[in-house]
């Protein structure tokens, strides 16, 4: 015996009558203040401000996004997938740092003006826009790729469940430099190597396939290393995606040491 | 006709400024960190039993005077006690204005003028301190006068 099908349109294709089904979304007006550099222009930076009327489910990418849609073009910053996951819209909203497309207007205070600048700590090519490369030279020195002795295997690596929870948190990063650039150590001369290429060693130091995690050690042993590190916190608050960051930088102290002694 | 190569915008570019020039490798920053948490451990301890031994036990805060420390330096276990006090906390906080000079100069010819100074002021403080716990005389003898105290023995 088989049940009688009703040929039913799929919900997205209903029209729903007013009134019924979602609710009206919020909207609300907010003052955008962001900060420009443009050095064709002027050596100088300066704030532009916009008054902008926005919705409960926007961003402050989506504001972002209007402005440079709809007011002025010139408005430069990055953004690549714009849901969080590629780490190419880190700014400082606020003061802190977040990543534009996961911070929600209705989350700030919007009675005053939201702030928006460039990350700290690197140089500014343009508006919202750094050099990340001095990021990415700490990044590529501490050798984030598997490093292995003895022959190639013919199969996969295995790995235990409890291996691969050791390191699983450092796995998250997206290299938005949200850590690294919040870090007042990080800001005097931008020597220290960051938040974000320890937690990318970390990653490779506690794999139990990778046979280099001696060498990552020693170079994080460096002066500039983890050792000037010192537990402000800002970068575990100011990762996107909620990586322990402190922890991870412990940690590896931790292991340093107990390799020394 | 040769075809104009066009670099990739930044293979290795980096400003000048966030090179890491000379890679100190070494345990000297490990041992400073160590240190740091170690003397800090200790330092609480003994800072406490001398602050309580000065300032609480016996008649309190009024009793420090000069003869109360001739008569705790009389003792080889208050000396002993004084001079590791003297040179743990020295050293601690030396490190620890080392490090705040390091995070917070941002010219390395002023971290080394600033160092130069705090190191200076840590040697020269602490072989005085040195200096004065081994060679305290309560009962001195200036140009010939004893200065006599009442604890001292009259000649």
């Amino acid at each position: 015996m088989s049940t009688p099908t009703i040929e039913k349109e799929p919900a997205s294709k209903v029209e729903l009558p007013a009134g019924v089904g979602g609710g009206e979304i919020p909207s609300f007006d907010i003052t955008l203040k962001v900060r420009r550099y443009n050095p064709e222009v002027s050596d100088e930076a300066h704030w532009d401000e916009w008054q902008l009327t926005m919705y409960g489910t926007d961003r402050v990418l989506d504001a972002l996004h209007k402005v440079k849609w709809e007011h002025d073009g010139s408005v430069s910053f990055r953004r690549s997938c714009a849901h969080g996951v590629c780490g190419s819209d880190a700014m400082r909203i606020n003061g802190r740092n977040r990543l534009a497309c996961k911070t929600l207007l209705k989350d700030l205070d919007t009675s005053k003006p939201i702030l928006v600048e460039p990350i700290k700590g690197l140089p500014v090519e343009k508006d919202l826009i750094v050099d990340m490369e001095p990021f990415f030279q700490s990044y590529r020195e501490i050798m984030p790729f598997l490093i292995t002795k003895g022959h190639e295997p013919t199969r996969e690596r295995l790995q235990s469940a409890e291996d691969r929870e050791r390191y699983d948190d450092t796995t998250k990063c997206i290299l938005c430099a949200a850590c690294t650039s919040s870090c007042p150590v990080f800001w005097t001369d931008g020597q220290y190597f960051g938040p974000a290429a320890i937690v990318n060693a970390h990653r490779f130091i506690f794999d139990s396939r990778d046979d280099a995690g001696d060498m990552r050690l020693e170079i994080l042993n460096d002066k500039e290393g983890v050792w000037r590190c010192r537990t402000t916190f800002n970068c575990s608050e100011a990762c996107p995606r909620g990586i322990q960051v402190t922890k991870a930088i412990s940690e590896v102290k931790q292991a340093i040491l107990t390799r020394k002694i | 006709m040769a075809v104009p190569t066009v670099e990739s915008p930044r293979s290795g570019r980096v400003s000048p400024g966030y090179s890491r020039t000379r890679s100190s490798r070494g345990n000297f920053e490990m041992g400073a960190w160590l240190f740091m948490r170690l003397s800090g451990v200790v330092l609480v301890v003994m800072i406490f039993v001398h602050l309580w031994t000065s300032l609480v036990a016996g008649d309190g805060i009024s009793q420090v005077d000069f003869g109360f420390v001739a008569g705790k330096w009389a003792s080889p276990i208050w000396q002993a006690w004084d001079l590791v006090l003297l040179w743990l906390a020295m050293l601690h906080g030396t490190n620890g204005v080392r490090t705040i000079i390091n995070d917070y100069a941002e010219k390395n010819s002023t971290r080394m003028w600033l160092k130069g100074v705090l190191y200076t002021a840590t040697v020269v403080i602490i072989l005085l301190g040195t200096l004065v716990i081994f060679t305290f005389d309560p009962c001195p003898v200036i140009d010939g006068v004893a200065h006599v105290a009442s604890y001292c023995p009259t000649a």
